[in-house]
């Protein structure tokens, strides 16, 4: 039997087909955040204190990227060896935000560049006894 | 009523892994720059430390530690932490106290020494904390520094070849630098061959830890005069501003920046030396010298336009023109910068106003910066802190 599913963040993100990052917006303001904030607005100029959750754009360009060649440390749980991956910062347009994220798997520096247009994908981050870390990857629109 | 304060004495404990505790380094340089001074320990009446978090309770109470450790004398006692600003911060906390007058002669002092290994967060499942989240998702310190490095990359036409030009500059400068950790003059073939870390950026691209400590005897400009030093070096500005919101630059250990939906992006980086030229009645046109935060070799390019030595997208040139090499137009880190150092953090900010005042009493050795008149610091670090120093003859 397939290993249950579980978001590696809990709230971060949708999990669906067609999944995207959940954020939150200032009911005053109209200032997004990711991750949520929903306690009080960052804006200096905004006393905001309620907000509304939003789903944030699923797609967006490459602001820039590059890759991590060696293993980082805990919390990171690494495949034994440890297997380098692709690290991509996007720029969402209307929420005028640049969120990181790694890409997905078998997408290298050498296939990206800014501009790229990026989609929101789910791909497992790493997997336990019990279950499959699910975490949001960059996967270039094809 | 004239704002600045004079610097008259300074001292170092040479950068590098001595594996002796942080006190003693710190002493080290607060001695030296005592004695550099001409002063008696007995005539400093505030002690301001920047603070290590690396190092238990006596580094959260480091001029308390400092002062005890010189011999209590009865002096008042101050501490700062501010990340790679925090020596700017303790340098800023003796300012005040003396164009107060609340003070006349002060000793500022930083000093660290730092674990082995990789820099990582503190254990547990914490999924509120971002620099747990950041690690969790396998985004490290150097992701940040190669993403800045590729956006030059990409925006710019930056290459490869040009951040090694700055690692061949600043191992050049450091190379008869007594203080540096690492004195060799690295080729670009040498960085070329380095291993990748975070493509752009290979191992010699980026910086490394270190111990080290760095002092300063700053007083008010009558005191100077009093004791025959009237034409001692000035610090003339400290900015230590925030950020504004909404920042538009992605920073450790975020992943994401704030949204400019709203408010207008704005860059942190570039707004802390806009305040230390207000306020030192300065311009860009004015620096003949410069120490800035090269935690990569591309960083150090990102201020040369943040210092507006530059336009945007200009810095390159001015290192493949030689510009900021020693006998260059405008050098900068010619103390061999951290790329010979290695980052000891609340050493780092006052280490680069203890080689402005070397260049500019003329003092530099081998690494002078002929005739230099105006020097200008910048650092940067996690969670909005930063800061920019200026000081002048």
């Amino acid at each position: 039997m397939a290993k249950q599913q579980v978001p590696v963040l809990e709230g971060w993100f949708t999990i669906d087909d067609r999944p995207h990052l959940l954020g939150t917006r200032c009911k005053s303001c109209g200032t997004y955040y990711f991750p949520k904030q929903s306690v009080f607005c960052k804006n200096p100029a905004c006393n905001g204190e309620t907000f509304e959750e939003v789903k944030l754009s699923r797609t967006g360009k490459v602001w820039s990227f590059t890759n991590a060649c060696y293993q980082p440390p805990e919390p990171y749980v690494s495949p034994d060896p440890f297997e380098p991956y692709t690290i991509v910062a996007v720029e969402l347009e209307k929420e005028k935000m640049v969120v990181m994220g790694q890409a997905v798997e078998g997408v290298n520096v050498s296939d990206l560049k800014a501009g790229l247009e990026m989609e929101l994908v789910l791909e497992t981050l790493f997997e336990d006894e019990e279950s499959e870390k699910l975490t949001w990857k960059w996967k270039p629109v094809a | 009523m004239s704002q600045e304060i004079a610097i008259l004495g300074i001292g170092m404990h040479p950068w590098g892994k001595w594996g002796k505790n942080f006190v003693e380094y710190g002493v080290k340089a607060g001695r030296d720059a005592i004695k550099d001074a001409g002063i008696d320990w007995k005539d400093v009446q505030f002690v301001s430390g920047a603070a290590t978090m690396r190092c238990g309770y006596p580094g959260y109470v480091a001029g308390a530690t400092f002062a005890q450790a010189l011999g209590w004398q009865g002096a008042e006692v101050n501490t700062s932490y501010a990340a790679c600003a925090s020596g700017s911060q303790a340098l800023a906390a003796a300012r005040t106290k003396i164009l107060s007058g609340q003070c006349d002669v002060a000793l500022v002092i930083g000093s660290d020494t730092t674990p082995k290994g990789f820099l990582a967060p503190q254990k547990g499942e914490r999924p509120d904390d971002p620099d747990w989240v950041r690690f969790r998702l396998g985004i490290t310190n150097p992701s940040y520094f190669a993403l800045y490095a590729r956006r030059r990359m990409e925006m710019y036409g930056d290459t490869q070849d040009d951040f090694a030009l700055v690692k061949v500059k600043n191992a050049e400068h450091g190379f008869t630098n007594p203080n540096a950790r690492y004195k060799k003059k690295f080729t670009a073939q040498d960085v070329a061959d380095s291993a990748m870390v975070a493509d752009p950026l290979r191992l010699m691209d980026i910086c490394a830890t270190s111990d080290g400590a760095a002092a300063l005897i700053v007083s008010s400009v009558d005191y100077a005069k009093k004791i025959g030093k009237k034409d001692a070096v000035k610090v003339a500005a400290i900015s230590t501003v925030t950020p504004t919101y909404a920042s538009g630059v992605i920073e450790m250990p975020d992943l994401a920046t704030d949204s400019a939906a709203v408010v207008e992006a704005q860059s942190f980086r570039a707004a802390l030396p806009v305040k230390a030229y207000e306020e030192a009645g300065l311009g860009p046109e004015d620096v003949d010298v410069a120490e800035v935060y090269d935690l990569s070799t591309a960083l150090e390019m990102d201020w040369y336009e943040d210092l507006q030595l530059c336009g945007r997208g200009e810095a390159a040139q001015l290192v493949r023109d030689g510009a900021t090499r020693l006998g260059g137009r405008l050098p900068v880190n010619p103390s061999g910068g951290l790329a010979c150092f290695g980052e000891a953090v609340p050493a780092q900010a006052l280490a680069q106003v203890c080689e402005l005042t070397w260049q500019l009493r003329g003092a530099a050795g081998d690494r002078q910066v002929e005739g230099a008149k105006v020097g200008i610091t910048a650092n940067q670090g996690l969670f909005g802190h930063g800061s920019s120093v200026i000081v002048k003859k």
